[in-house]
């Protein structure tokens, strides 16, 4: 266990530290008092376990695949950018594009989220990337998505809306589970809304048993609710745009 | 549907006394225009089906086969030529939007036409390449301002840098764009010429992470076939950002070229359409690029060039500029008559300003900020030959990006059909009855060829201007004279008239 004190240190030279540890063998990391630091994590492909206090800056864990990253606070924009695979937990919200174009692996948030999140996400065969959000979503909430799995859980809300406008738009592959009702005029022509059945109940079960795990919530008492589910109507939505 | 309005492009010729009904053309077009009738027992043709690709001609055994325009001639017209109107109709028929592929084939000025290169007479030896070393190895990347070392007298490792043998590279093509056999013949022949070719936005094939010491890697808003290990494989990597076909726009690769191989490349299900939006949507400023640009330098530990490639608009010096403030190593300028797998044709036809301009314009703005040391330039959209090339590099160009030109060298014979999918000579095709007609050994030999030849050419251009290392002529604008070109026009170029 490997433990650095990131105040005041620079993001370049923090990443470096870390980086070096990774390539002394070193498979658990704990970052204290971080405060802004960009691109943690980002690269990694061993197992590494890396643990942080405080804040992180802008695309952590981006293009990594196969670090797991526990973050006590909050994340910024940007963070599990095209990731390929491995594991982000946040104990807290994170900022905008989360999960941009990600491939694998799963995300974790226990607050909410701001714009563009799990947009273009991909998805092949069994690779199947998930992002899971315990609170809202701002506007365009899985635009473009191509594979994967979104589940947002709308948790410790009051009056807010679990989700902003443009949701799935331009969708062409992959489901977003949405646990409350979702208003048509939200989401994108390119988007088909049913609620979600036996099948897919059970679905979101297993995806969310780690997620309730980690967060120490009562798996039941989250599936107790109703779910929507979102899939494109076309694997082609703008199949029909060309004169040939 | 109604009867369709519009009238055939091109008119399938048959010389029936040489014709000897042996169905090669029938097998070989993909656009089902030839078919044997045999209660005639002859050979026929569908006009309306065929794209002029000169498949058939080339292959047909007795040569009876030629194809020309259509003979049709609407009533003369400047405004409303036979073009727009046929546009129209396809138009008024399915109410899309009207899409082409390659460059810009509209007849507007082309300055390196307007652009005459310099050679010594008496005053000025000129240098006989065949005698004497003529040095075309080109770095690309960051230069330092000046070298700093150690406590113990030892430099200070230099930026990544880029190592070309000769002053050309394959532009981006995507696998899905084009043919696993014609990526296949790219990357041979860049790995064989000492240069390098570039991926494109669709991935890495599996079977081309051998030549990656000469392989451009690019990272576009679907981010398709982008991870880790790819990163990795890139000898550079690549940000694209815009396309001189297509400024400001996106691209979708249609759900036909999107099969198993690509599907699995790419990430996305069978048969669906690849989607890359316009915007990176993590991208809207300046310090939004940085961040971009040095997620990817941490993502691969500053080992590689980044590389931003834009399209040219009006402001894009500016833009430049500010690119190379955001750290990246290499611009890539691709000029509006670029080409591409496919793009609206008003869009190709009609948005962005010539490449020659565009790089008078930056390598001028880059130089006044102090800045051009520190990117590299990379130009592109078009580079018809190895005089455009010497042209570039004197206008203040690195190196430049062909991609037609390697095209036309594998085969390619111009038709604008690669959206359809059905490129007869195996290059922009998915079809493994079509891809398999491309040989990637001959594709390898022919591109190799085309840069031997265009290298040997540039040393003979250079030797006679008495200039003996590419490098002596970079940014050398004084080895350049206008001609039909008015006062504004050369002074964008920052060369003068011809006769001064």
């Amino acid at each position: 266990m490997n433990v650095i004190n990131s105040k005041g240190i620079y993001y370049r030279e923090l990443n470096k530290e870390i980086r070096k540890l990774v390539a002394r063998g070193t498979r658990e990391i704990t970052l204290e008092n971080v405060n802004g630091q960009r691109y943690i994590g980002d690269g990694i492909k061993e197992p590494v376990k890396i643990t942080i206090h405080g804040t992180p800056g802008n695309d952590m864990a981006a293009f990594a695949s196969g670090v797991e990253m526990t973050v006590y606070g909050n994340v910024q924009d940007g963070a599990a950018n095209t990731m390929g695979d491995g594991k982000l937990i946040v104990h807290g919200d994170a900022g905008d594009i989360l999960g941009y174009a990600m491939r694998g692996g799963q995300v974790y948030i226990k607050g909410s989220v701001g714009y563009r999140v799990g947009i273009h996400m991909k998805g092949y065969q069994e690779k199947q990337p998930v992002i899971i959000i315990g609170g809202t979503a701002g506007d365009f909430f899985g635009e473009y998505m191509a594979g994967g799995r979104l589940i947002l859980l709308g948790l410790n809300r009051e009056k807010e809306s679990i989700v902003g406008n443009h949701l799935g738009v331009g969708m062409h592959g992959g489901i977003i589970y949405i646990r409350d009702e979702v208003e048509e005029y939200k989401v994108g022509l390119e988007v088909n809304i049913s609620e979600a059945d036996e099948e897919d109940r059970k679905e979101i079960e297993k995806l969310l048993s780690g997620y309730c795990e980690e967060f120490g919530l009562d798996l039941e008492q989250v599936m107790d609710a109703k779910f929507s589910k979102l899939i494109p109507v076309s694997s082609r939505p703008y199949g029909n745009l060309y004169a040939y | 549907m109604s009867l369709s309005l519009k009238n055939p492009e091109f008119l399938i010729e048959r010389n029936y006394d040489r014709c000897i009904n042996c169905q090669v053309c029938e097998r070989q077009c993909a656009n089902d225009s030839h078919y044997y009738d045999e209660e005639m027992d002859k050979m026929l043709s569908k006009d309306e089906n065929c794209v002029n690709c000169q498949r058939c001609v080339t292959l047909c055994p007795a040569n009876a086969l030629s194809i020309r325009q259509y003979p049709l001639e609407y009533r003369k017209n400047s405004n409303w030529t036979g073009e727009m109107i046929n546009n129209i109709y396809k138009q008024a028929e399915s109410g899309g939007v009207l899409l082409t592929g390659m460059g810009n084939p509209t007849p507007k000025k082309i300055y390196w036409d307007h652009i005459l290169l310099n050679a010594s007479q008496v005053t000025n030896p000129s240098i006989d390449p065949l005698r004497e070393p003529m040095e075309l190895k080109t770095f690309l990347g960051r230069k330092p301002g000046k070298l700093e070392f150690d406590e113990n007298g030892n430099p200070f490792p230099l930026p990544p840098q880029l190592e070309l043998d000769t002053p050309i590279m394959f532009s981006a093509m995507s696998f899905g764009s084009i043919s696993i056999n014609a990526c296949r013949s790219l990357a041979r022949a860049a790995t064989a010429s000492g240069i390098m070719y570039n991926t494109g936005e669709g991935g890495l094939h599996q079977d081309l992470y051998q030549y990656k010491e000469n392989t451009i890697v690019q990272v576009a808003s679907g981010r398709f076939g982008v991870h880790q290990e790819y990163l990795e494989a890139g000898a550079a990597i690549e940000i694209k950002i815009g396309q001189g076909a297509k400024p400001g726009i996106g691209g979708h690769l249609p759900g036909e070229k999107v099969g198993d191989e690509v599907s699995r490349t790419r990430m996305i299900p069978l048969g669906t359409d690849a989607l890359s939006p316009a915007p990176h949507h993590d991208i809207y400023s300046i310090e939004d690029l940085r961040q971009l640009i040095y997620a990817l330098k941490e993502a691969t530990d500053y080992t590689k060039p980044v590389s931003v490639k834009i399209s040219a608009v009006h402001n894009v010096a500016a833009i430049a500029t500010g690119i190379a403030t955001a750290g990246a190593d290499i611009i890539s300028i691709d000029g509006y008559r670029g080409g591409t797998g496919a793009a609206p044709t008003l869009i190709r036809d009609n948005v962005g300003i010539p490449i020659e301009l565009a790089l008078a314009a930056v390598d001028e703005r880059l130089r006044r900020e102090g800045l051009r040391d520190q990117v590299s330039l990379v130009i592109g959209g078009t580079i018809r030959n190895s005089a455009d090339i010497v042209k570039a590099i004197a206008l203040g160009a690195d190196t430049v990006y062909i991609a037609s030109a390697a095209l036309i060298a594998m085969g390619c014979h111009m038709c604008q059909k690669c959206y359809t999918g059905k490129c007869n000579w195996g290059i922009a095709t998915q079809q493994p009855d079509l891809v398999k007609r491309l040989n990637p050994e001959i594709g390898e030999e022919r591109l190799k060829n085309l840069i031997r030849g265009w290298s040997l050419e540039i040393k003979e251009m250079l030797g006679g201007m008495g200039i003996n290392a590419i490098e002596s002529l970079r940014g050398n604008r004084l080895m350049l004279r206008g001609i039909d070109l008015n006062e504004r026009e050369l002074a964008v170029l920052g060369i003068k008239h011809a006769g001064e």
